[in-house]
């Protein structure tokens, strides 16, 4: 008896002290991931969860430079149609197995002709792979893109287990097999997604969790109230209202990056018969509409101040941010000039469409009297967002205020917005100049050449103003005080190398 | 009693029919288009053709209905649009969440809202009669949303008590997963509260002026006995058909409470799912709500027979 009892303690010790050495990392997120396949992936949060679940090819600074993951080096040849990588040896997926030049081809493979794959177009200008040996690769493209290096830190680059993926086929997503830091564990939708950390990771030194949890909260006070009660350990995307209570909090730390997104007001130009309309025919007027606002005091008002003013499908503290047209202030005159020039000097009516949530809506709401000050009677349409998409997409607008979540590589944030054929350019805005220009900027691998592209098709764009910019969201997390290593992305991800939780 | 339960079951059947045609109809007249939000931020046209294609989006609708239909019959609810998961399985997943949010609930409603009502009812007129009145009519007029909010506050961020929100599977750990439930299912049961003891002081008014009650205090029995074994079985007839409908109600209003204290159940599945015009998710809920609804009024009708002496007598 006295023996049984003394075993019994020891197993509960030996338990409990298995309980204070397994780690779990437990992330609040704004909300539920979609499908957990890398090539049907369409959400900013899914993004998130690949993080710790699947490397891609290559990853990125900070700074957004480009650099090894599952590829140690690569190299362009000279007419860069050809993009040769070295791989990573002794990789593992998380089911056993190994990591090749066979399973990146595979993986190209699959995410251009899943049916259901949304990398497609990502992956557009890979014409076909060829294994040079067991850890070389090279990709063979169309035409120059300058774009796919970028297109490779994200989604298109992520490497998924082939044997697995050929297993699961669409389902995969159910139970997804990759080769980051952590597996999948299970999931239960809308309460939390459970991974546990790999044994054979390549970089398993650097990960200090047993265990990472995403828990889903969609309402900020909550993930917030969470926080500060010690179920999580730290947050993603804190509103910014929200932040100045959680600066004053000891036990919380804040960290933040400015957004590689935007948000702003896109004008119907020629989208369908609603393109035929005063706003859609004067480019004066939407000059004037965007001099009539004061970004930085939307910025202040809405946000705290803590995001960041913005005229371009850039953040101002980007490389590829134009400095000769620096954030307007805000010019009320030249606004009323405009619209007295175009012939309405008495003031007109605009109907701006926004997505039925808070901050969009107070959003607009300050922009409403801002403009009204110009003599621009702004009415706000307020739609749930599948509508305000599907009546966008089908030219059933004027105005519609929606943004973009970002992109690595500049061209993301504006070849398919404003170019004749750009597949989202829900605008309808055409200039042949601009198409070349933004072709060029891609095809290049020169940033100066480039950059000078870009800015030359900004020069047409401010004063023509199909899309105008409002501001740039802040990333903004907040983590319990005990968690150290953390460092914000502009990207929003949340990696999970160096991070480590002080008993 | 069994060819009335037949009955009320073959009554049913068209009723759950009717359900999914409405429920069926009213989602095709929702503005937004589900593949849109599906396609991705770019919106691939060749993805978009295709998914409509895949979930036959394409046919015409009473096509669609009858597809889905035979689906039902065979027991295939469909798959989530959003995460690709069997309905079955996700309304597997989460209809033991929001049934024991709802039976914490119900117990706390039953705790506060029955005792208060036969005190105010026994107290009729004095202070303790106006104080339970008062509190009920807090309890109902108070939104959900903000007495969850406040409490999470209180209760979790400034005492640490109790956790914010989230969620602990019953099978998992019963203790966690109790106290985890304790606020939201306090703040559902509230407003339920309220409406029982409302119901509770009014039934017993009723009963303590009958002969009976006269009657057996004539006889010298003591006055608890009085009220607690012979007013209150009778008083409590009522009570027990409306607990049985507020249950169904009850599943409802989980929705709110759900959506503060982020459970993963029944009523945070259906928002979500409207918003993200995952079809066959709305539908699969409606439906198993409204095969629900149904149960519970047959399970407060035969509790009706069986409680009151006078029908089984029939």
């Amino acid at each position: 008896m006295k023996f049984r009892e003394t075993t019994l303690l020891a197993a509960l010790l030996s338990a409990t002290a298995l309980g204070a050495q397994a780690q779990d990392l437990r992330i609040a997120l704004q909300s539920d991931a979609d499908v957990l396949d890398p090539d049907q992936s369409r959400t900013f949060v899914g993004r998130i969860v690949y993080t710790a679940l699947c490397d891609k090819l290559v990853d990125i600074t900070p700074d957004l430079e480009i650099i090894p993951q599952l590829a140690t080096e690569w190299s362009w040849s000279d007419d860069g149609t050809q993009l040769t990588m070295k791989l990573r040896e002794g990789v593992t997926f998380h089911d056993g197995t190994p990591f090749n030049a066979e399973a990146v081809a595979a993986n190209i493979e699959r995410s251009q002709t899943l049916e259901e794959s949304r990398r497609k177009s990502e992956l557009a200008s890979v014409t076909g792979t060829e294994v040079l040996g067991e850890y070389e690769i090279r990709l063979d493209l169309a035409s120059a893109d300058a774009t796919l290096l970028a297109q490779l830190a994200d989604r298109a680059g992520m490497m998924i287990s082939p044997t697995a993926a050929e297993e699961a086929g669409a389902d995969f997503g159910l139970n997804p097999v990759c080769s980051g830091p952590f597996q999948f564990e299970d999931r239960i939708a809308q309460d939390r997604i459970t991974l546990t950390k790999y044994a054979d990771y390549w970089n398993a030194d650097e990960i200090h969790f047993d265990s990472v949890t995403y828990l889903p909260i969609p309402d900020t006070t909550v993930r917030l109230a969470n926080l500060q009660s010690g179920d999580i350990d730290m947050l993603e995307r804190l509103a910014a209202t929200d932040l100045a209570q959680a600066e004053g909090d000891d036990s919380i730390n804040v960290s933040s990056a400015v957004s590689l997104g935007y948000q702003g007001v896109t004008f119907n130009v020629n989208n369908g018969e609603k393109g035929d309309n005063p706003w859609g025919n004067d480019k004066r007027l939407r000059q004037a509409f965007s001099y009539a606002i004061d970004r930085n005091a939307l910025n202040q008002v809405v946000f705290e101040g803590a995001f960041a003013a913005g005229n371009q499908p850039f953040p101002p503290n980007s490389p590829w941010y134009d400095a000769g047209h620096p954030v307007p202030e805000r010019d009320l005159e030249k606004a009323k000039a405009l619209l007295a020039e175009a012939g309405y000097a008495d003031g007109i009516d605009l109907e701006v469409q926004v997505p039925n949530t808070t901050v969009p809506m107070q959003l607009m709401q300050v922009v409403q009297a801002m403009v009204a000050e110009a003599g621009i009677n702004l009415t706000i349409t307020s739609k749930e967002f599948a509508t305000l998409l599907a009546d966008q997409s089908a030219g059933d607008y004027t105005a519609s205020q929606i943004g973009w979540s970002g992109r690595v590589d500049p061209d993301g944030n504006i070849h398919q917005f404003v170019t004749t054929d750009g597949g989202i350019n829900d605008s309808k805005f055409s200039s042949e100049e601009v198409d070349a220009l933004l072709d060029d900027a891609r095809a290049s691998n020169d940033t100066a050449a480039r950059k000078t592209a870009y800015d030359a098709a900004r020069d047409i764009l401010i004063d023509e103003s199909p899309l105008v910019y409002l501001y740039h969201q802040t990333w903004i997390w907040a983590l319990d005080s005990s968690i150290e290593g953390f460092t914000p992305y502009p990207d929003g991800m949340i990696r999970l190398e160096g991070v480590t939780k002080s008993e | 009693m069994l060819s009335f339960i037949l009955r009320r079951i073959l009554i049913a059947i068209p009723t759950i029919l009717l359900i999914s045609v409405f429920v069926f109809g009213m989602q095709k007249l929702l503005p937004g288009d589900p593949v849109l939000a599906m396609a991705g931020e770019e919106r691939d046209p060749e993805v978009i053709e295709y998914l409509r294609e895949k979930y036959r989006l394409n046919d015409p609708i009473p096509v669609q209905y009858v597809n889905w239909m035979g689906g039902v019959l065979q027991g295939d609810l469909g798959i989530s649009l959003r995460t690709n998961q069997p309905v079955t399985e996700l309304i597997a997943q989460k209809l033991p969440v929001t049934i024991q949010l709802a039976i914490m609930a119900m117990i706390f409603a039953l705790v506060i809202g029955i005792p208060a009502g036969i005190l105010s009812a026994v107290k009729k007129g004095t202070p303790i009669d106006y104080v339970a009145n008062v509190v009920a009519l807090s309890g109902l007029s108070i939104p959900n949303f903000w007495l969850g909010i406040m409490l999470i506050l209180l209760v979790s961020v400034k005492w640490q008590l109790l956790p914010a929100s989230g969620y602990v599977p019953f099978g998992e750990d019963p203790l966690l997963s109790i106290k985890v439930m304790l606020m939201p299912a306090f703040v559902l049961g509230t407003a339920l509260a309220a409406t029982l003891m409302r119901h509770t002081r009014s039934a017993m008014l009723g009963v303590l002026k009958s002969d009976y009650v006269r009657t057996a205090r004539a006889k010298g029995l003591k006055e608890r006995v009085v009220i607690l074994k012979h007013a209150l079985r009778n008083a409590l007839t009522p009570i027990v058909t409306l607990s049985a409908l507020l249950f169904g109600e009850l599943i409802a209003g989980a929705v709110l409470t759900e959506q503060i204290f982020t459970i993963p159940g029944f009523g945070k599945l259906v928002v979500d799912a409207v918003f993200n015009r995952d079809y066959a998710v709305v539908q699969g809920i409606v439906l198993c709500t409204g095969v629900g609804f149904i149960v519970m009024n047959l399970l407060a009708d035969a509790a009706y027979f069986i409680l009151n002496p006078r029908l089984r007598k029939q």
